[in-house]
């Protein structure tokens, strides 16, 4: 609904938006100039802006001194795993909702969602001891199964949407065309719902690389990926500003770079197609 | 081959009767047309015989073997949807070549019947475009390419002209009876558009609720339809329907008349005002509110000189005059 | 629309999912309902047997349990309050006419993709720490005592960093609700004489309804679950000053090691969050058709 406006008019919103939006994005900002000071600069008092000293140190240390490469190639195995796992499950459901539906399929995909909603901490105890019984304990095995169930509800909702955009003529005409259900999917309607599976596996990737309650729970160091090195780092505090930030930054820089690629994705992913 | 038989064919979602059991015989070769009313049942028959939809009950015979349980694949028939349900990521050729390839034919003999199609079709300089580069006319001549290249034992086309423009639908038809012409294979046709079931079948199939009103060629409908509802929707412009005085003086509680059939004549028995006219040119339509009453159109070929709020006398033809009793069916 | 063998096919497509759903919802739900009527402790394993509705009685009669419950409602409550109003400001204002939309919408959505323990330590350590935070500099430049904010505000503190990590999601889907309304229906209300005002309120607040609806549903989702940020700033402190309930059951689980009363925490929170599912399903399912 942008509109033509008097340059003065854009030149006032354009300060205005400006200024909320780097307000927003200004902690983020700070971690990472924090990241490239030395220890003694990040904690100065008053804060130093551009007199500080600045150093790459904290990456080396933090990488060379810490098992970071180990968690953050956890971090990538168990949501890219889980993320893959799940649309394996997730497809052929939702290709069932979106074009066989039945009277109970909205029924259906809202239990799908409450489940969702199941407290976390409530199956803790229950998982834990499963998980340990079972040797899932601290394994990327073990994350990948309980973040793909975490994820699946979502990750068929976005398909579902996805799925209900393409026409249920084009999926006869296969059938008619002599596919089988199995050529039918391969095909016909994977490549068609392409770029829909590409969003909702980025979503999901963003969703299973940044969930900090199974992760801490469910591991202790094998399997840890950086969601737990980051919330193990904080606790001594203080003294390891910069080195914090150097983690921090290290630990989200690969999802907020994925993530700007796929923030018009996101909308609809994660509002299952409500808002576009 | 393609000859396609019906016996009792039911179709019910949940307590709604949709196609409460029809019997009908397609022969080979034939081109047959279902017509009716938009929600008439006519898309859901042609989904039956698909294989798209189960049957409720009765049977489905096509070249004698019962095939009512047959998947779509396996019934040799091939089918042109109304929104042409292209594969919008594959190239014109990968389109067409689809069900050969799941046929597992060779690329050989897929290329080589590929190109067949594309030439009949005039296709041949799309081959390596995709549907979203095409026009609609040539989407929907892919649409028919990837059904013929099948060389299947009769065609399903539900509604295919829909999504076209006026000029292009004229030409579509006239390829599409020039196709069966030279292919002589089977075709079923579903249509709401009585000019398209008039210009292109052997055969009307007149369905209204799911039920079959009246079988037969063009012009057997057009001058004998079997009741007022064939009467009313083959035909244009519509058959007008007269009651009261002037029904009961042909001894029937309707009678109809064809906007064609009725004269401009000094003397004639009907007195009446001009209210709309229409010049084409070829035609005029005249639409006339008898001094009865009731309202009447007229056709009269060329030019005539008459205008809004003219009195005129009309007189129906001889023996052009449909009678129907108050169940609606026609009177001989 | 489909033939019996499509209908079965959808059937066994749809079987696998619902089975492991069903599997990863009931088997831990059953196993928590059993150890909350259950003595079971970690430090002493010998010990156990049935202890009816103890650990149940326990919580409610725990001062801390009121405290939790209202502290989860206030936190879920409190950050929809923030996003929602925020959120809506913060899209009017980008959904102008600016110069370099594209880069805006980078830097607003970024918190967004921040991880919950990154994002609290971010907050607990870069500016809210009382000798080396921003926020203390701030104040010191003004000459004034730095805020204690974990330690005298600490439910609050926790609200404002989940909010900043919940806000840019509330404001880019009210942004793209914004877009996809049609400047006419505007410029139609400009026409009519209505005042930007009455333009907002009965032309694009009716419009954002829906937007709203959906954040509001998301949000609770994943709002109920809070636990990274406590975790990693206040443990629930000072006291008991922040602790939710998820966190309640998670210090009665781990820190105390009694599991049967950790498990009766448990059942309350799923019967919590079945109450407010229930509401927002309703509201919800009404907004989400068609």
């Amino acid at each position: 609904m942008a509109r033509a406006a008097s340059p003065r008019r854009t030149l006032l919103t354009t300060l205005a938006a400006w200024s909320v939006a780097l307000v927003i994005f200004f902690p983020v900002l700070w971690m990472i100039l924090t990241s490239f000071k030395t220890e003694a600069s990040a904690v100065a008092m008053p804060p130093e802006f551009l007199s500080a000293d600045w150093t790459l140190e904290n990456y080396e240390t933090v990488w060379s001194r810490s098992d970071y490469p180990r968690f953050f190639w956890n971090s990538v195995v168990i949501s890219v795993g889980s993320t893959l796992l799940g649309l394996a499950i997730a497809i052929p459901a939702a290709w069932s909702m979106a074009f066989v539906p039945g009277k109970r399929t909205k029924d259906l995909l809202m239990w799908m969602l409450s489940t969702k909603m199941m407290p976390a901490v409530a199956v803790l105890i229950p998982l834990y001891l499963v998980f340990q019984r079972i040797g899932l304990f601290d394994t990327k095995l073990g994350l990948i199964l309980a973040l793909m169930l975490m994820n699946l509800p979502i990750i068929i909702w976005m398909l579902y949407t996805y799925f209900k955009e393409i026409p249920g003529e084009i999926l006869e005409a296969a059938r008619m065309d002599g596919a089988s259900l199995w050529n039918e999917i391969v095909y016909v309607l994977t490549p068609m719902a392409l770029p829909g599976i590409a969003s909702t596996m980025l979503l999901n990737i963003i969703l299973a690389w940044n969930e900090a309650f199974w992760t801490i729970t469910l591991t202790t160091t094998k399997a840890a990926p950086l969601s737990a090195f980051i919330a193990s780092f904080s606790a001594p505090q203080g003294l390891f500003y910069a080195k914090l930030s150097a983690a921090s930054a290290m630990a989200i820089l690969p999802i907020l770079i994925l993530g700007w690629f796929s923030q018009k994705q996101l909308v609809r992913g994660l509002t299952f197609g409500a808002v576009k | 081959m393609g000859k396609i038989q019906l016996s009792q064919v039911r179709k019910s979602f949940g307590d709604v009767d949709v196609i409460p059991g029809i019997d009908l015989a397609i022969e080979d070769g034939e081109f047959v047309v279902f017509v009716g009313p938009s929600g008439c049942g006519k898309s859901t028959l042609l989904r039956l015989i698909a294989g798209l939809e189960d049957t409720t009950s009765g049977t489905i015979a096509i070249d004698g073997k019962d095939a009512t349980h047959l998947p779509p694949a396996k019934r040799g028939l091939a089918m042109v949807f109304q929104s042409y349900a292209l594969y919008p990521h594959m190239t014109v050729r990968k389109n067409i070549a689809f069900p050969l390839k799941m046929a597992g034919m060779s690329d050989a003999e897929q290329a080589a019947r590929v190109e067949r199609a594309a030439k009949v079709l005039n296709l041949d300089s799309y081959l390596d475009r995709r549907p979203g580069q095409l026009s609609g006319g040539q989407r929907q001549r892919v649409a028919i390419g990837r059904a013929i290249v099948r060389e299947p034992s009769a065609f399903l086309f539900d509604e295919p002209l829909s999504n076209l423009d006026a000029a292009l639908r004229v030409g579509m038809r006239q390829e599409i009876t020039e196709l069966h012409q030279s292919l002589k294979t089977t075709m079923i046709y579903v249509t709401h558009d009585q000019v398209e079931a008039m210009t292109m079948a052997d055969k009307i199939v007149v369905l209204n609720a799911g039920r079959v009103e009246q079988v037969g060629s063009p012009l057997e409908l057009y001058h004998s339809p079997r009741n007022l509802f064939v009467a009313g929707f083959i035909g244009s412009p519509k058959m007008n329907f007269l009651e009261g005085a002037e029904a009961a003086r042909h001894n029937a509680a309707t009678v109809g008349v064809r906007p064609e059939h009725i004269d401009i004549v000094d003397g004639g028995p009907w007195q009446g005002t001009v209210g709309l006219t229409e010049h084409l040119g070829s035609d005029t339509f005249l639409k006339v509110t008898l001094d009865t009453g009731e309202t009447v159109n007229v056709r009269a070929s060329g030019e005539v000189g008459l205008h809004h709020g003219d009195r005129i006398t009309l007189a129906p033809q001889a023996g052009k005059i449909h009678r129907f009793g108050a169940d609606g069916k026609a009177l001989a | 629309m489909s033939t019996q063998s499509t209908r079965l096919a959808a059937r066994l497509m749809v079987a696998p999912s619902v089975f492991v759903l069903f599997i990863w919802m009931i088997v831990p739900l059953a196993m928590t309902l059993y150890f909350s009527f259950r003595f079971f402790r970690l430090l002493t394993p010998e010990r156990s047997g049935w202890v009816g509705f103890t650990h149940y009685l326990w919580f409610l009669n725990a001062p801390d349990f009121w405290l939790a419950l209202f502290n989860t409602l206030a936190l879920v409550g409190g950050v929809l309050v923030i996003t929602v109003i925020l959120g809506v400001l913060i899209a009017l204002l980008i959904d102008q006419p600016v110069k370099g939309q594209g880069m805006l919408r980078i830097l607003v959505i970024a918190p967004f993709f921040v991880m919950p323990p990154v994002a609290a330590s971010i907050w607990e350590n870069l500016f809210m720490h009382p000798q080396n935070g921003l926020f203390s500099a701030i104040a010191r430049g003004f000459g004034q005592q730095p805020i204690l904010f974990l330690e005298n505000y600490p439910l609050m503190s926790v609200i404002g960093i989940v909010s900043w990590e919940w806000l840019p999601f509330a404001t880019l889907i009210f942004l793209t609700a914004l877009q996809s309304l049609s400047s006419e229906q505007l410029e139609a209300a400009e026409m009519d004489g209505a005042s930007p005002l009455n333009r907002f309120r009965y032309i694009i607040l009716p419009h954002l309804t829906r937007a709203i609806t959906v954040v509001i549903l998301i949000q609770t989702i994943f709002l109920l679950g809070i636990f990274g940020e406590i975790f990693t700033t206040t443990q629930g402190g000072p006291g008991s000053a922040s602790t939710t309930l998820p966190y309640m059951i998670f210090k009665q689980a781990i820190v105390a090691k009694d599991i049967g009363r950790a498990a009766a925490g448990g059942i309350i929170a799923v019967i919590l969050a079945n109450i407010v599912a229930y509401f927002l399903m309703r509201g919800i399912g009404r907004h989400l058709d068609n």
